[in-house]
């Protein structure tokens, strides 16, 4: 029950910063990628409050031997560059130009029911379960004492 | 004469439509966003805060991507109660906001067709490449994981390079 109120609080923050961020407006995120264009640079101030905080509170929370809730933090351990890395990223950069949206805010943007969200969500929905068919994402990493905790990223 | 200017003038010849409505929707005006430093600076700090939460309560990285692809495969995990939770609290507070009087701005850019086209790619690459812009551009980041700022590189580049064509090379903008 815990661990389901942690992720329902995480997610809640998640959700008012990707709100307050502008980052929830596809017409904002586009004027951030057009450089060329009538640039708006202020996703790099998003990226700039979430990168610093996560980087300080990790190193914080690290100090710790364990989660609150957990035994372990699972971490992510792979550091080899391959070619599904680098496809995956240009594929998602592709599409993210297009629509000005990324996974977050798309579901953020859920619950105010627009027809383009809805649209939007169920073809990523698509073409996830695609990737994983194609062999994406789902491998087991280990965890940072190698227990080999199912954490993804 | 700019090189995509001869470009776009091939293209006029070629196809006289113009693309730009394509992309946008026929008779769609193209909106022009303000520069919001202090509350974009604030949504990436409660941004930082949500994965700082999740690392220190659960010990897991807040990846939008991940968090959704791990829903997808249809066997209950340990993972599923918490995952599906964040997904209600994701949704649920830009709602609160709004109920609050915080409604957020959003205009889309894309008309429906295109929207079907790059949600199918954006599905498909973050499950591809591992995760998107909370899991490698944040997460990743703040972890200085190699794999993580290579692919914030990429994906940043070909968004960037995607709206410039869309936007300047094949609609003359």
């Amino acid at each position: 029950m815990k661990r389901i109120l942690a992720g329902l609080f995480a997610g809640a923050v998640f959700g008012a910063g990707l709100s307050i961020s502008g980052l929830i407006n596809p017409a904002k995120v586009n004027a951030f990628l057009d450089v060329a264009g009538n640039w708006d640079p202020s996703l790099a101030f998003v990226m700039l409050g979430a990168v610093a905080v996560t980087a300080i509170g990790y190193r914080l929370v690290w100090k710790r031997e364990r989660p609150l809730l957990e035994t372990v933090f699972s971490l992510p351990t792979r550091r080899d560059i391959d070619g599904n890395l680098l496809a995956g990223a240009a594929l998602f950069g592709i599409g993210w130009g297009l629509a000005g949206v990324c996974p977050g805010p798309a579901l953020a943007g859920l619950g105010f029911g627009a027809t383009a969200t809805l649209v939007f969500v169920a073809a990523m929905i698509a073409g996830m379960i695609a990737a994983r068919q194609f062999g994406g994402f789902p491998e087991r990493l280990k965890s940072r004492d190698g227990t080999g905790a199912d954490a993804r990223v | 004469m700019r090189i995509y200017e001869y470009i776009y003038e091939a293209k006029e010849r070629a196809f006289p439509f113009s693309l730009r409505d394509v992309w946008l929707g026929l008779g769609q005006e193209e909106p022009v966003e303000h520069f919001t430093p202090i509350s974009s600076l604030i949504g990436g700090g409660l941004i930082g805060l949500s994965a700082v939460l999740l690392m220190l309560l659960s010990g897991r990285i807040a990846g939008i991507s991940g968090i959704t692809s791990g829903l997808l495969s249809l066997k209950w995990s340990a993972d599923t109660p918490w995952r599906l939770a964040f997904v209600v609290g994701l949704i649920a507070a830009p709602l609160a906001l709004m109920a609050a009087g915080q409604k957020p701005e959003i205009t889309f850019v894309a008309s429906l067709p295109v929207m079907v086209l790059a949600g199918f790619v954006v599905g498909f690459g973050t499950v591809l490449g591992g995760g998107c812009t909370s899991g490698h551009g944040v997460c990743g980041i703040a972890r200085l994981s190699p794999r993580s700022i290579i692919a914030t590189l990429i994906f940043m580049a070909f968004g960037i390079a995607t709206v410039f064509v869309v936007r300047h090379v094949l609609s003359g903008g």
